[in-house]
Parts: structure tokens; sequence; C-alpha cells
């Protein structure tokens, strides 16, 4: 998808804009779009295929089935001379005919195609366990309510690793060789373990032994009544996950930007800057810092795909009430309708997060607005 | 053979693959060491703990050498069995088929620490008349603390702990503390020669009784033991070749059919390679987790078939691009030309002449790759999709956590595997850094 091998030569006339670059744009983000979407589907229908390997999505499908039909059936009038015996045996003939009227009983192949839209557009009906904080059994609400603490978390994490890598990687450029950088590159190695990890870390020395933050969880509990306190409260909770976000891939990340920094100011265009007179800090904004954001972007995109995969058992670790937390209770009860919800997610969440930075490297690479985008593969 | 030689001179300017070289070194030796003294099945068996396994290690208790760091020596598990010392056993006969059967389990305590509980463990062999023991407890101090009295089956418990009777005689107080209080303060231990008597009575003929006396204490062995009385070290010495083989075999095998696919590609060009790119392109964004969850959970929970599957993802990620681009370099030189020229097939061109050439650059980004592959394991173990049968590092943590091992102060039980996790890890991941310095010399001055 990125590639970084192309992202050194080139640097383009400024004066060559026209008005078709926010077409190529446009065109460029549309293409991008397309394969991400293909790629979503593909990843649903391989999550249905792997779940309907059990037969299990049949069998979430038919409970359905049941269960609508025993609701229908509960407040039916002319059922209720019926013995007990007789009416489930009605039931049971009700419930092949709405299978067979639904097509469940076609090829796996057919039906596939028809779970694979239903997962698309979350319609998976309701959980077999789990139920929302609302009291709700649909798999949707109880995806919905979860969504906002994972993106609340993931995101703040994200923006904070990016900004505080970038710099921190500048700030290493300019000491390069200095006792710090050393310590960076020797830390990068670090960066193997994932976020969660370090989160065990983080709880063990600032809730076990110092007792400054909390253990988990998203607020305080019970949660204060004023509006302002819950939010501080919330905030307060956030510090250790966001800590473990970029404690997990800070080194790593500031090794290799600051690595691109660097081959980028070592750039005959950065020495004539200098040779202008230009200051330290303008040559880094627009001598060193634009020419290697593509660069950068595309190797954060990489990060994020890590961090993401992350951060389920992040939640885990610190019962943030997110997506990641509901996979892993749908696993312990083996709640098959909330397990292809998640993933469904996942699948949509990544999708999102690598389109978000398709947009901005098509913004700020200036070879994607020349319509030399072509060459990425 | 020069060219080995001079790879590891330069291998030895980098401290860092040095102390990387000497973890996997030490793990390797301490996965060796597991495999060998304890096999698959037992440590199948020990991790399953059924029946009686555990029977006689105390529950969540620290590893032992926590008394080296601290003033107050807590106790470690004190264990007397008379088959191992019959001479503490002292048999009479009355006559008419009947003895006494007189058992004293003395010992030694000099902990600062009172002990977690008590028990004492009967086997009887009798036909008809089962033997009768009364039991009482003799303090340094001289007093004696009467006992239960009970009729023996064959194999009978008598758990010190839990008898109300003596909590009523030591006026509410828990045996475990109250046996070993000191009486001016109830708060101390009371150092000394402690002695249980067991006054045996048998009245068949050949009929015997064995008694094993357990008192658990707060300590026990190299890593102490979890909420199932199970040795944490058999965990932690099995999760060793457990977390080597999975790292070793996903990253070896994911990056070598990688660089198949990516020498294929570059190779046959046209339709398969743009399949391949677009495979890898989608591919590179499924979200892998969740994906492995579903296996885990529908299928098998098997850590080789947990292995496939991530082996079969792994395949394809951003190592595909830089591999291919390796490859487009390599497929335009003379000795390619060559072979085409005089007739080579493809599957000779790839696997004999452009491979071996890439495998040199291969070796560091494997060996990078390892510790991401060993932390998967451990994650998955943490979602509860650990190997069912296998103790690992991450099933460790997994039960830690949800024991509540933080809140509770049980630390060691995260920290050990934590930290072997953490081991390996930077382990492969220095020596990757600094393989990666040696194959590429564009980075060496960075």
């Amino acid at each position: 998808m990125l590639n970084i091998e192309t992202a050194q030569e080139q640097t383009v006339p400024a004066k060559k804009r026209t008005s078709g670059n926010l077409g190529r744009i446009a065109k460029y983000t549309l293409v991008r779009g397309l394969t991400l979407i293909i790629t979503v589907v593909i990843g649903v229908y391989l999550a249905i295929l792997i779940a309907n390997g059990g037969g299990y999505v049949d069998k979430m499908r038919e409970g359905q089935v049941r269960e609508q039909l025993s609701l229908e059936l509960a407040g039916n009038e002319a059922m209720s001379h019926l013995t007990l015996q007789e009416r489930r045996a009605v039931e049971e003939d009700m419930v092949k005919i709405r299978i067979e009227q639904l097509g469940l009983d076609r090829p796996f192949m057919i039906r596939s195609f028809e779970y694979l839209w239903n997962g698309l557009t979350l319609n998976l009906g309701s959980a077999e366990y789990l139920l929302s904080d609302s009291g709700s059994r649909q798999v949707r609400n109880i995806l919905g309510e979860r969504l906002a603490p994972t993106l609340l978390l993931m995101a703040t994490g994200q923006l904070f690793l990016f900004f505080i890598s970038v710099f921190f990687a500048l700030f290493l450029s300019r000491r390069y060789g200095s006792v710090m950088d050393k310590i960076v590159v020797a830390l990068a190695p670090t960066s193997a373990a994932p976020s969660w990890f370090y989160g065990i870390f983080l709880i063990l020395i600032f809730a076990a032994l110092l007792g400054w933050l909390p253990f988990g969880g998203m607020v305080a509990a019970p949660p204060p009544e004023n509006a302002f306190l819950r939010i501080l409260s919330t905030l307060k909770h956030m510090i250790l996950p966001v800590g473990s976000i970029v404690i997990s891939s800070i080194f790593l990340t500031s090794y290799y930007w600051r690595t691109f920094f660097l081959i980028y100011s070592s750039e005959d265009y950065v020495e004539m800057a200098k040779a202008k007179g230009l200051s330290g800090r303008a040559i880094e904004r627009r001598y060193v810092l634009r020419p290697t954001l593509p660069t950068i972007i595309t190797s954060f995109a990489l990060t994020l795909i890590g961090l993401w995969t992350g951060a389920i058992v992040l939640e885990t670790v610190f019962a943030w009430p997110g997506i990641g937390r509901l996979t892993q209770s749908a696993i312990n009860m083996f709640d098959t309708p909330v397990i292809v919800g998640t993933v469904v997610i996942y699948a949509y969440l990544l999708a999102i997060t690598v389109f978000l930075l398709d947009i901005i490297y098509a913004l700020v690479d200036p070879r994607v607005k020349l319509g030399g985008g072509g060459t990425r593969s | 053979m020069k060219g080995i030689a001079n790879f590891f001179r330069q291998l030895k300017t980098y401290p860092s693959a040095i102390a990387g070289l000497t973890i996997i070194f030490l793990m390797v030796a301490l996965a060796i060491y597991a495999l060998v003294t304890i096999p698959y099945n037992e440590a199948v068996r020990l991790w399953r703990g059924d029946e009686n396994v555990w029977i006689e290690t105390p529950r969540n208790a620290r590893p032992a050498w926590f008394n080296y760091f601290y003033k107050e020596k807590q106790p470690v598990t004190i264990n007397l069995k008379t088959t191992e010392d019959p001479s503490m056993k002292n048999v009479v006969e009355l006559g008419g088929g009947v003895s006494t059967t007189d058992i004293v389990f003395e010992f030694d305590y000099q902990y600062d620490g009172f002990p977690t509980e008590m028990s004492l463990f009967f086997t009887a062999a009798f036909k008809n008349a089962r033997p009768n023991v009364e039991m009482k407890w003799i303090t340094p101090d001289g007093r004696e603390i009467p006992m239960a009295s009970m009729t023996l089956k064959s194999q009978e418990t008598y758990r010190i702990s839990q008898d109300s009777a003596l909590v009523r005689r030591l006026r509410g107080v828990q045996p475990e503390k109250g046996l070993f209080a000191d009486p001016n303060n109830p708060n101390k231990v009371l150092k000394g020669t402690y002695k249980l008597v067991t006054e045996g009575l048998i009245f068949e003929e050949g009929s015997t009784f064995d008694g094993t006396l357990v008192v658990y204490g707060k300590l026990h062995g190299l890593a102490g033991t979890d909420h199932r009385r199970r040795d944490i070290t058999v965990a932690l010495l099995w999760g060793t070749p457990v977390a080597l083989a999975f790292g070793l075999l996903a990253a070896v095998g994911s990056s070598l059919v990688t660089m198949m696919l990516a020498a294929a590609a570059v190779w046959f060009g046209g339709w398969v390679d743009n399949v391949i790119r677009r495979i890898n392109e989608i591919v590179m964004i499924l979200p892998l987790l969740p994906i492995l969850i579903m296996v885990g959970l529908f299928y098998s929970r098997s850590i080789w078939a947990i292995l496939g599957v991530v082996i079969l993802l792994g395949i394809f990620g951003s190592g595909i691009l830089s591999y291919r681009s390796m490859f487009l370099q390599v497929k335009e030189s003379g000795y390619i030309e060559a072979a085409r020229a005089y007739g080579a097939s493809s599957s000779r061109i790839i696997f004999r002449y452009m491979i071996p050439k890439v495998i040199p650059v291969l070796i560091p980004g494997f060996v990078t790759q390892v510790p991401s592959y060993v932390f998967l394991e451990a994650t998955l173990a943490v979602l509860g999709l650990g190997d069912p049968l296998l103790p690992t590092w991450g099933k460790l943590l997994n039960d830690a956590y949800t024991n509540g091992a933080l809140f509770t102060g049980h630390y060691y039980w995260v920290l050990q595997p934590a930290i072997l996790l953490t081991l390996t890890g930077l382990g492969f991941a220095m020596l990757g850094f600094a393989l990666d310095r040696i194959f590429n010399p564009r980075l060496r001055g960075l």
C-alpha cells in the first residue's frame, strides 16, 4: 500500500499548480477509498466464513428466527387453547417455514452473501448473553455504546504519539550523536512489546505501588455528579492507557523518523538554504519536515495498524469500557454475534484510520497532486 | 568460511548484538533444560493439576528467595512424611492383633510469620476394623493442646485449619495462628520446636497407617505458586520453549514464504505481480487479532493451529514490498541473464539464483520479527485463548490478571512471566537491530 523507497528524490517546482490538483487528489482518494472498502468487504466475508466453519452463523440466524417467532406467538389468541406440546409442534413447523421463506436452506455460498451484507450493515440481530448498559440485546446497540470510549482512547493515544514522536525526532536529529540520541537508539527495540504489556508495568508502578492513578475503568465509581468533574475523572483514567500507547511505540517511531530527518537534512537544497542564511527553525520546517512528511505518514500508518491490534488487550488490561473489552467478554461468554460484530467494527476502524492517513498523504505529497501518484504500489 | 569469520568479527563490534545473543543463548539453554527435566506429558499433567498433584503446596505463595531481602523471615512449607522417615513412627504390640502406633511430627519453627494453612493426610491399610487416631499439639514451652480424634478411612484428610472445635479451644483464633502464637504476645510467633503427636490404635493384624503433616508456608520454590497451588516454576520453564518455538517458527515460516512470493512476483511480473500486490494491500489492513480470535474460538486453541494461521496471515505485510524492490534489482543482474541464456527454468532461477542472493537481508528482518510473534502468543493468552494444555507465559499473565494479582499485591505472579517476555523480546530485537546495521551498510552511520 505505502511505499518508502520512492519518497527519496524529486523536489517539485512550486509554481506548477493547476486546477487539476484537486481533481487528482479526489481521484486518488476515491481509488484508495474503493480499495479500502474492498478490504473491509473481504475482511468481513472472511470473518463470516471462519465463523460459519463451525456452523455458528447459521445457528445465530436460526436463533433470531426462533426468538422473533416465539414473540409473535406469545401474543397469539388462537394458540391459547392448544397444549404446550401442540404449541411446540406448531412453532417448530413455523420455524421451518420461516427458514425456507428467508432462504436459509439455500446453499451456503448464496447465504454467505446475505450474511456478508448483514455483517457490513452490522445487522447482526441480538446477542446471546451480553447486554448493553442501557439493557438492549441488539448487537448494534451494544457495539454502538462501546465505540465512543474506544475512539476517545485510541484517537488521543495516536495523536499524542504522532506529535510527541515528530517533535522528539526533530529534537534528536538536531542533537545527532548525543547521549540522548544514543539512548533512544538503544531503546528502539523495546517497541517490540505491545502497549498492554507496558500497561501492566504502569499499573504496577502508578496504581499499585504509588497509588497516584486508578487501576482502570473510565470514570471513578460512583461517577461525580458535576459534568466538569466527570471529565476530569475520565482524563485521570486516561493517563495510564494513553501513556502505555505512547511508550510502546515512541522509541521506535522517533528512531525511524529521526533517521528520515537526517537523510533529508543532508540533501543539497538544505545546504543551499543554510547558505542563504535561513534560520534553523525555518530550514527544519520548510526543507526537512515538509519533504519527510509523506514518508513519516507512511511509517505511521504501519504503527497504527499494530496499535489497533494491541488495543483489544489494552482495554482489557485497563478495564476500559470499549470495543476491546467487549471482545474479551464476548470471548469468555462465547457470544458469537458480538464477536462477529467486533471483527466487523475493527475492520471498519482500521480501514478508516488508513483512509484518513491516505487523505493526509494525498494532501502533503506533491507527487499525488502532479499525477505521479500512480507509481505508488 | 572467511565470510562467516568476517561476519562474526563485525558482530563483535556491536555490544547490543553480543547482549542479544547472550540472552538468546540463555533462553535456548533454559528451554532445553525445561524440555529435558519436564517432559511434555508431565508438563500438561502438572498444569492441568487435577486430583492431588498440588495438594502439598501453599496457595498464592511468593518465591522462596524473598526471605533473603526481608528481615522478618516468612515460613516455607514444612512437609513431614512417615513414609519417607519411618523413625517418626513407633509401633507397640499389645497382643491379640491390637497395637498402638504413635507418630511424632517434630519440627523446628524459626520463622517470624505464621503459616497459611495446616493439614494432616492419612493413608490407612485395614480389612474391617478402622484404626483410630487422636492428635495433640505440643508447643516449645510445653503446653499441650488437644486436637481432633478420628477413625481413619483408607484416605483421610484432617484439615487442621478448618477444625472448628479447635478454633473454639483457641478462643476464636485460627489454628494456624493460635497454635504458633506466643501466649504473652498473640501476634508474634513463638519460635522453637513444635510437636504434633498422633496416637493411633490399630485393631487388626497387619493393619497400618501413615501420615503426612503439611504446614503450608507463605513462600514456595523458585517462583512461588498460583491460586490453584500450582508451582509457577513449571509454567515459567515450559513457557520458554513454547515462546521460542512459536516466535521462531512464525518468523521463519512467514518470512520464507513472503520471500518466495516476492521473488515469484518479480520474476513472472505482469498479472502475477499485480495479483500478489493487490492481495498484499488487502491483507495488510485486515484486523489480524480479531481473525485470530475467531479461529481460536471456533476451531482450535491449540498453539500449533494458531501458529499456522499466524504464518498464513503474516506472509503479507510491508516485508513483501521491500523484498520486491530488492528482487527487482537482482533480476537485472548479469548472472540472471546468463542463467536465462543457458535455458534455466523459472523455478531454478527463483530458488537457486534469486532467493540465495537475498537471504542475508532476510536474516535481520526475521530476527526482529520474532519478538512480535512471541508477544502475539501472549496477547492471545491474555484474552483467554491460550493453548488449552500447555503452560505458557501468556497464560500465567492471564491467570494473574483474572485473579487480580495487581490488586492483591501478588506482584511476583505478574512480574516473572513479564520479565521473561521482555528478556526474550529484547534479546531478539537487539540482535536484529545490530544485524540490520551489518547487512544494510546505509544505516551504519545513523
